[in-house]
């Protein structure tokens, strides 16, 4: 890897997160202020988007905060809502070859489920190398921390989030992402199942389950859906 | 600027277990031979994880919020990333304004 390869692989990085970056920057304003309506100092607030920087457990955390802080339901909540982490970290690891051991574990504290898109697509043409990663990691930590804070002290000042739909962004995001991982008739039929289980979980049961219950229904949905192992080598035909 | 002991404690714990499931997939053996069903699974799992996130505020929450969900549905067929976020709070505010 030259020097040349390596900033061409930053400039990549950058070109690729930066408006993912700046759809953060609300986001991490409704949260700030979010969570100072929970009664969490600004300190506190902008010190977990910092050791934490996982929005939807953050999000999570904050719906079922009271004080003084439940630490275990955080904990559980925050296991199963970031337990998809697993999964894209066994996807990435054999793309990351190239990467020594130490880089890795650095790398992957920015682990998020953008950065991790991103470096999927990355991977159908290349391998990821350290400098394209950390160039999608790094912009993202520093629009979410710094927009919480922002958030957080301006909290009060703000005004309810509401008003501007600025709790809507979230939602907005996730729905742009989802898209990027359309397949035709396979994802609809995972879309429909997790969108089912988790609203009816959300409904009957509760945060945080809705997560894991909404994830396991559309995974399983998908396995069932795909013909098995025998009959798909006898059946190549594919969804467009 | 104050910081209670409690707090800090449970955002540390958050962030303890969010690393731990961001390396522990990293060090699990990447030689499985993965079935196609198997395979299927997998590839679900980024949708299936991010549709069951923003399920209760897409579905559950009222009409305001699942209409604007399905207008950034038709939005990100044809729109950046960045649009369809502006489309959604646009579409939002709106219909709160509304109704």
């Amino acid at each position: 890897m030259t020097l040349h390869d390596d900033s061409r692989d930053t400039r990549a990085g950058f070109a690729d997160i930066w408006p993912i970056a700046v759809a953060a920057v609300p986001i991490g304003l409704v949260f700030g202020a979010l969570a100072s309506a929970k009664g969490l100092s600004p300190l506190e607030a902008t010190l977990m988007s910092l050791l934490v920087f996982a929005g939807g457990a953050q999000f999570a955390a904050l719906e079922i905060w009271t004080t003084p802080a439940p630490i275990l339901l955080l904990a559980f909540s925050t296991l199963l809502i970031n337990a998809r982490h697993i999964l894209m970290g066994a996807s990435l690891a054999p793309k990351m070859k190239t990467m020594p051991l130490p880089q890795r574990l650095f790398g992957l504290y920015f682990l998020t489920d953008e950065a991790w898109a991103l470096a999927e697509r990355r991977a159908l043409t290349k391998p990821i190398s350290f400098s394209y990663w950390m160039a999608v990691a790094i912009l993202l930590p520093g629009a979410w921390v710094g927009a919480t804070a922002i958030g957080a002290g301006l909290g009060a000042l703000l005004g309810d989030p509401k008003r501007f739909g600025a709790d809507f962004a979230f939602t907005a995001l996730f729905i742009a992402l989802i898209a990027a991982f359309w397949k035709g008739r396979s994802t609809a039929i995972v879309i429909v199942a997790a969108g089912a289980a988790s609203a009816i979980v959300y409904r009957t049961i509760g945060t945080p389950w809705h997560v894991v219950a909404g994830a396991l229904a559309g995974i399983a949905a998908a396995a069932l859906a795909q013909p098995s192992a025998n009959s798909a080598e006898k059946n190549t035909s594919h969804d467009d | 600027m104050t910081i209670d002991a409690t707090v800090l404690l449970a955002i540390i714990v958050m962030g303890a277990v969010t690393y731990l499931t961001r390396v522990v997939g990293f060090l699990l053996p990447s030689t499985l031979a993965l079935s196609p069903r198997a395979q299927a699974a997998f590839d679900a799992i980024p949708p299936a994880v991010l549709v069951a996130v923003i399920a209760p505020t897409a579905l559950a929450t009222g009409w305001r919020e699942t209409l604007a969900a399905l207008i950034c549905v038709a939005a990100a067929a044809r729109l950046p990333l960045l649009g369809v976020v502006g489309v959604g709070v646009v579409a939002i505010v709106a219909l709160r304004a509304i109704g």
